[in-house]
């Protein structure tokens, strides 16, 4: 249903960090709803637009962790331009599976990745000036900016992504309840 | 002479003399949030979830005596915060990634986390380096989900005879440790068949080999919540008290 006349159609944004899309595809599993969803919001930055900065927008929805200096900086420009930004999933909101590789030493993980790895010749660490620097821990997001909802899971449902965002759109608070508040 | 009875959040509950208030909202079918708590051991009150306010000032359900005519909360938004905040900062100062974890789905704090809504761990991630022990044949010790119940340590010593486990250090240097001069769990007598091989309320001592034997989305949290279960009448499908 189109927004009555005179009440614009609020901008949504969506970026993925230190994730693996997962998230965006269970936003994707909304299936049909998608287009109830683009009745009533307009996109941004988003993968699903590839609009490469994001500009004012209502509602941020922001996937995976900070792993590197590209992540913080996304991460702030959303924070400025979003007025209600939203981690979603388990490595926005606490590091998740990239966060597993913190107790290890960066060096090292990247000398045996690209250097000594069974199979490698001649290998070499990539230091092209273009690729963002990697950061010792990998972190959550509500460590470097203000977070104001968190929808966890790995990666949450259709359901529990649209529960959320219409209780949001509809001027509710946002809430999840069992069995749509999940961890894994 | 009239059975002693306490007031929990308004209602009326009888008990017998010597009953815990956890014993005895436990036998009423009222649920009190807990971890380190367990009706097979002596209670040690460490983790506070548990925590009400009796007759106005908070003590741990676990280990305070019922009295007759006591007035106690429980289920209220203030001790709810509280707890969320305990479990918050249990999340954070432990590698709880619920996703790779097999427990989960079956893990008490991950269900306690649920029950409360817990929506993130808020403070900033500990991220400890805890290495894992794989040594043993039948078990595997994963000390990254360790919230220092001492349930293994209290089963071992106490049903198993085997003094297992122990805590080691302070503060926030405090850890699980297995008693053997290797620091190895396949250098004690452990086996399988112990008690404190299941008492682990949550992913730290895990049986080899039976991983995701129960799809996950299946799991006995998955299909109801916490406070449910505990409420529902015996022989319904719910487990009451047991974890």
């Amino acid at each position: 249903m189109n927004p009555p006349v005179g009440q614009r159609k609020l901008r949504l944004a969506t970026t993925s960090l230190a994730g693996c899309f997962g998230c965006h595809m269970s936003l994707l599993d909304i299936d049909e709803r998608l287009f109830e969803l683009l009745d009533r919001v307009d996109l941004d930055r988003s993968p699903l637009t590839d609009i490469k900065h994001c500009g004012p927008c209502d509602i941020g929805l922001i996937e995976g962790g900070i792993c590197n200096a590209e992540n913080i900086h996304v991460l702030r420009e959303f924070r400025q331009q979003c007025k209600v930004l939203i981690a979603v999933g388990a490595c926005a909101i606490n590091g998740g599976l990239p966060a597993q590789r913190n107790h290890l030493d960066l060096g090292q993980c990247l000398q045996e990745v690209y250097l000594t790895a069974p199979g490698i010749v001649g290998g070499r660490i990539p230091d092209d000036p273009e690729l963002p620097l990697p950061l010792n821990q990998v972190h959550p997001i509500h460590e470097i900016v203000r977070i104001d909802y968190f929808i966890p899971g790995c990666p949450p449902s259709g359901d529990a992504i649209w529960k959320f965002l219409t209780d949001l759109l509809d001027g509710r608070t946002p809430r999840l309840g069992h069995p749509l508040l999940h961890f894994d | 002479m009239n059975t002693p009875t306490l007031l929990l959040d308004g209602l009326p509950v009888p008990f017998s003399v010597g009953q815990t208030i956890m014993e005895a909202a436990t036998a009423a079918g009222i649920f009190i949030p807990h971890l380190c708590h367990h009706p097979d051991f002596k209670p040690q009150g460490s983790c506070k979830l548990c925590t009400v306010k009796a007759n106005g000032r908070y003590v741990s359900a676990c280990t305070m005596p019922a009295k007759d005519g006591m007035e106690v909360e429980n289920n209220s938004p203030d001790l709810n915060d509280k707890r969320r905040t305990l479990l918050q900062m249990l999340f954070v100062e432990g590698n709880h990634f619920c996703p790779s974890c097999e427990k989960s789905g079956d893990c008490l704090l991950q269900a306690l986390a649920y029950e409360l809504e817990m929506l993130t761990a808020h403070f900033p991630q500990f991220y400890p380096d805890r290495p894992v022990d794989a040594s043993h044949p039948e078990v595997l010790l994963d000390f990254n989900r360790c919230i220092l119940c001492e349930l293994c340590v209290r089963a071992s010593r106490e049903v198993d005879g085997k003094n297992v486990f122990a805590l080691s250090g302070r503060g926030i240097g405090k850890h699980l440790i297995v008693n053997a001069e290797s620091g190895r769990l396949a250098d004690t007598g452990f086996s399988l068949a112990d008690k404190a091989a299941h008492v682990c309320p949550v992913g730290v001592i895990l049986a080899k080999r039976r991983g995701f034997l129960q799809p996950i989305g299946c799991r006995r949290y998955d299909r109801q919540p916490i406070g449910m279960q505990f409420a529902s009448p015996p022989g319904s499908g719910g487990n009451g008290p047991e974890h």
